[in-house]
């Protein structure tokens, strides 16, 4: 009786996993077919995966201005979520309540409302939306928030006496804020940091509302290709060579994350 | 407090500044705008023009309202969120019961398996979904599949968004509850009912608001996985929008946005604390 409801629990969990990963090792297996096309298996090659390397074509340019992109606006995100919840941290009550409430609206605010509220301020404006700073605030109003959601609960673990300490011992509240806060945050920091860029990187709603013209991020071009089917199938099939890739270098890190921190665990006893 | 504390106080008091202006700014002023908006018409003096439009758009009053376009958009929009929500409560409740109760002693491993695909980029996830519904050949295949393919594609893409708060929820309950219980003559069954489930209520609560509220507005989902054939509250607003209709768009956004807080609410999202463990932090 035991048994057999360990084994349904297992082929639960099985099956749930199975969804959540058949879809992505499906179109990994098909970036190997000769064929543009999933309906047909013509071959196994890996053409899809040098025209994705191939800087004579969009995809790979595409992907790495999306990864720039990214990276600058987690970088933007993380300085300005960083010292704001400091500052929160340490403000008056009302100030502070005030401030994390108004901080939680992009978070539970629907992206396409956060998207179209932005526009308009910045068709209000008359912001020129090819200075790419509409698209980098617009992407950095979706990723501040949660920096500074990572950052709070740390604040409120650190020890605040080492701070008095630091000054007490003659720092400078500048020193003390960088030789004794920020190292007890960085967790908090370093996870804001990742968590902005996988925003970042998930984002079409207000990439597609505030970008240039020109310019186009792995969701939109993708997207893209869905809206007017007058692009190539060769572009869609060189992203599910990317999707492999991408699944690849993911499943590595976490298996080499796991065996560094066994090992470590292992030193420790 | 010593009499020097203010002033040390003052100096990190400041660094709020900044943040404090950029969400003054770039989330303050765009709702006020959205606001003005939805109140105003062309020549930009105050109306109820668009309030009118959107309930009355026929001209029949409220009975035309019920058989308008975007009544029937919004109710078809409510019954898609409505499943994927019972769905992925449905799935994740017993994946994140099943982990918290295993015996394994890695249990985060366990946990991160159901987390790793949401690394992957959501687009580029959505669009694997699609081209097994292309080889499967029920994409875009009639009405009935569009809208199935849409809850299965909202379900797959928030299902996490569910597992983890019902897990840091069940993981917190302190076993000797469940000991106490047993001792007392409470069978499993009864156990689960008048402990467990209880204890977790937050959690559920939680989920529900992370997978309810984006599957009304993700359109990316619904447009990408059914050839643009389902049409949900999301794409309602970004229609009007890109047809330059801002006042009307303005409107159903601004409803939206109190639909929001009113769920959120509901739900104790506005509690210390209450996000901060679900969609971001607990990730890493």
């Amino acid at each position: 009786m035991v048994k057999c409801r360990t084994i349904l629990k297992w082929a639960f969990i099985g099956l749930v996993l199975l969804f959540i990963y058949f879809p992505i090792v499906f179109l990994a297996v098909n970036s190997f077919n000769e064929s543009d096309h999933i309906q047909e298996w013509t071959g196994v090659s890996l053409e899809h995966y040098r025209y994705f390397f191939s800087f004579e074509n969009e995809p790979i340019h595409v992907v790495l201005q999306t990864l720039l992109l990214a990276f600058i606006v987690a970088l933007l995100s993380t300085i300005l979520g960083t010292i704001g919840s400091i500052g929160i941290f340490y403000s008056r009550r009302r100030a502070r309540t005030a401030l994390s409430a108004i901080n939680r609206i992009p978070v539970i605010n629907a992206d396409v409302v956060t998207a179209i509220s932005f526009a308009l301020l910045v068709s209000f404006f008359a912001i020129d939306k090819s200075t790419y700073i509409p698209l980098v605030i617009g992407q950095m109003l979706l990723c501040t928030p949660f920096v500074v959601l990572s950052i709070i609960p740390k604040l409120q673990q650190m020890d605040n006496n080492l701070y008095e300490a630091a000054l007490d011992l003659g720092a400078t509240p500048k020193k003390a804020l960088f030789s004794v806060i920020i190292p007890q945050i960085l967790p908090g920091i370093l996870s804001g940091f990742l968590l902005s860029v996988t925003l970042s990187l998930d984002d079409y709603v207000i990439a597609a509302y505030t970008k240039p013209d020109a310019f186009q991020t792995i969701s939109t071009h993708i997207y893209g290709l869905d809206k007017n089917n007058v692009v190539g199938p060769k572009i869609k099939a060189a992203y599910w060579a990317f999707t492999a890739i991408i699944f690849l270098i993911i499943v590595v890190s976490v298996c080499v994350a796991n065996v560094v921190s066994y090992k470590k665990a292992r030193k420790k006893k | 407090m010593t009499k020097e504390k203010p002033k040390l106080h003052f100096s990190r008091k400041l660094l709020a500044i900044p943040y404090a202006l950029f969400l003054a700014v770039f989330v303050i002023i765009p709702l006020l705008i959205v606001l003005y908006y939805a109140f105003t018409n062309d020549e930009g003096k105050f109306t109820f023009e668009y309030v009118r439009v959107f309930f009355n758009e026929s001209g029949e009053g409220l009975k035309g309202f019920f058989r308008s376009y975007n009544f029937r958009t919004i109710m078809l929009s409510f019954f898609i969120s409505f499943m994927s929500t019972v769905v992925c409560l449905l799935i994740a409740y017993p994946v994140a019961y099943f982990i918290a109760h295993s015996k394994i002693k890695n249990k985060s491993m366990l946990l991160l398996l159901f987390i790793v695909p949401m690394w992957v980029n959501f687009v580029l996830r959505i669009n694997a979904l699609k081209e097994l519904f292309v080889y499967l050949g029920t994409y875009n295949k009639s009405d009935a599949w569009n809208i199935v393919n849409t809850i299965i594609g909202m379900v797959y893409d928030f299902l996490p968004f569910m597992i983890l708060p019902i897990y840091t929820t069940i993981i917190k309950i302190d076993k000797s509850y469940l000991e106490a219980a047993k001792d007392l003559g409470a069978t499993p069954a009864k156990a689960f009912l008048k402990v467990t489930l209880p204890l977790s209520k937050a959690g559920i609560a939680s989920g529900i608001s992370m997978v309810f509220l984006p599957s009304m507005t993700n359109y990316v989902v619904s447009n990408y996985l059914t050839f643009r054939n389902v049409k949900i509250i999301g794409k309602l607003i970004d229609d009007y929008f890109m047809g330059d209709l801002w006042h009307d768009g303005s409107f159903i956004a601004l409803m939206l946005l109190m639909f929001m807080f009113l769920v959120t609410w509901l739900t104790g999202g506005f509690q210390e604390d209450a996000q901060s463990e679900t969609r971001g932090t607990s990730l890493w």
